[in-house]
């Protein structure tokens, strides 16, 4: 069977661009940009057979809105009804969305329907494949609430619901990560939430292990092993094997000069004791950038008892990258492919599981999200 | 009807048109008016508190308006626009 030609979805903080590539991986066309100026944290293409892209955009003026394509990204249409919370007379509880910040394609048995998570925190839904949205109360007027999310709390882009993951198993199973509580886990499909932070470290509070608080980077679960999830946490890297509710800082095992800093972790599709994850200095006034300006990944192939190195290709030095919580992803080849966007908005790219690295772009505004998928 | 200023960052909703005419009595009811034309471009103005966003400012004549409700004269033009913090 022929290799399959890869596509890379790419939002920045001023528009979208996508790259198609070959089917070596080695040539790249663009495209875009697309609603150049615009801010654009996550560009998402349905993989479950219609092939919709999704695009979260706002402005520096405008209000936050969600932009979709049914046509492989020529042309783009807005929703109908962008999310937005409930209506509320009180004026201390009067929430509006300011950006959606991650989407997600619902599970694989409910074609059409989309999660997408915001700031303020806020969950919404869509079952009309992302033409309207409506808000998911089970979170957004859960009793706690406004413990889960207090007002002015969060990232320096504001407080965010940063990520909603599905149980390829089961529709009802559900996580979100939050910036400002940790992880939660829902059963109900998304009627109800509890905190899942058990072990996760919040050493910027005066309880360094609350039930909430945390600052959940990224969560990642396992395709094939579901009960298994991969955390890179404001607090180090961590993992979980359900039905455990204990994190576990796999991260301690990372070299104590680079840390265990970063803001997303990649999983091989294909092994769950394989995972990736993009160092940055989280000491002093947390500079976030690439160790002693000498970026790297670095791989675990036990589940995190070990670490190696992988450098072979970026700057040997000088280079203080930044990758954001989006900006790190992989593809599903084999060999696996790993991308990976900076906020200097330059491309990288391996074809060889993180052995070799080169560039593929540069120039870009600053990268927010970077999503891998077959060009249909 | 009321004559309304589109400011650049809405002029794709109104096929480029920088000025534009419509129904409503107040400030909110030309946004709605405008929104049936055009829409989604409410919503990119006012959050679903009915808050004018933060970076966006309406105008009417030289009056700078916080209340949605404000009543329109005969004469009354709407100018909508970003505000120079938003960029």
């Amino acid at each position: 069977m022929a290799a399959q030609a890869m596509q890379l979805l790419v939002g920045t903080r001023k528009g979208a661009w996508i790259y198609r590539g070959d089917p070596s991986r080695r040539d790249w066309a663009v495209h875009g940009p697309i609603h150049l100026g615009e801010i654009i944290n996550h560009v998402v293409i349905d993989r479950r057979g219609g092939g919709t892209m999704l695009m979260a955009a706002k402005t520096g003026h405008l209000g936050p809105t969600i932009f979709r394509s049914t046509d492989a990204g020529a042309t783009w249409a807005e929703a109908k009804q962008p999310p937005a919370f409930a209506r509320s007379d009180d004026p201390l509880t009067a929430r509006s969305v300011d950006h959606t910040f991650w989407i997600e394609p619902g599970h694989a048995d409910e074609p059409g329907v989309w999660w997408a998570g915001a700031s303020p925190p806020g969950l919404f839904a869509s079952e009309d494949d992302g033409v309207s949205w409506t808000s998911v109360p089970g979170f957004n007027d859960h009793p706690m609430y406004w413990k889960w999310a207090p007002p002015g709390e969060g990232a320096p882009d504001g407080p965010l619901l940063n990520q909603i993951l599905i149980d390829p198993r089961d529709a009802a199973h559900m996580y979100l990560a939050t910036s400002t509580a940790g992880v939660f886990e829902s059963r109900d499909r998304a009627a109800s939430w509890a905190p899942l932070n058990k072990g996760v470290e919040a050493n910027f509070l005066p309880d360094p292990y609350p039930e909430y608080g945390q600052d959940a980077h990224y969560i990642a679960v396992h395709p094939l092993q579901p009960d298994r999830l991969y955390q890179q946490n404001h607090c180090g890297i961590y993992r979980i094997d359900r039905p455990s509710d204990t994190w576990e800082r796999i991260g301690l095992a990372m070299p104590s000069d680079i840390g265990d800093i970063g803001f997303t972790v990649v999983v091989h599709p294909r092994d769950a004791d394989t995972a990736w994850v993009f160092p940055m200095d989280g000491t002093t006034v947390w500079p976030r950038t690439s160790p002693g300006g000498r970026p790297a990944v670095y791989r675990t192939r036990d589940g995190g008892a070990q670490w190696e190195r992988q450098d072979r290709g970026f700057p040997r030095e000088q280079a203080w990258l930044t990758v954001k919580r989006q900006a790190f992803c992989a593809d599903d080849r084999d060999p696996l492919g790993l991308y990976l966007g900076t906020t200097g908005g330059e491309l990288w790219m391996s074809d060889s599981e993180g052995e070799d690295w080169r560039p593929i772009a540069a120039h870009l505004p600053e990268i927010y999200s970077v999503v891998a998928a077959p060009i249909a | 009807m009321t004559r309304v200023l589109i400011p650049t960052q809405l002029q794709s909703y109104c096929g480029g048109a920088s000025r534009v005419v419509a129904a409503g009595g107040t400030v909110d009811g030309v946004l709605r008016n405008l929104d049936e034309r055009f829409p989604g471009i409410r919503f990119r103005i006012v959050d679903e508190q009915d808050r004018i966003r933060r970076h966006m400012r309406i105008f009417v004549g030289q009056e700078a308006v916080s209340d949605l409700g404000r009543v329109l004269g005969e004469r009354d033009e709407v100018l909508i626009f970003g505000a120079l913090s938003g960029g």
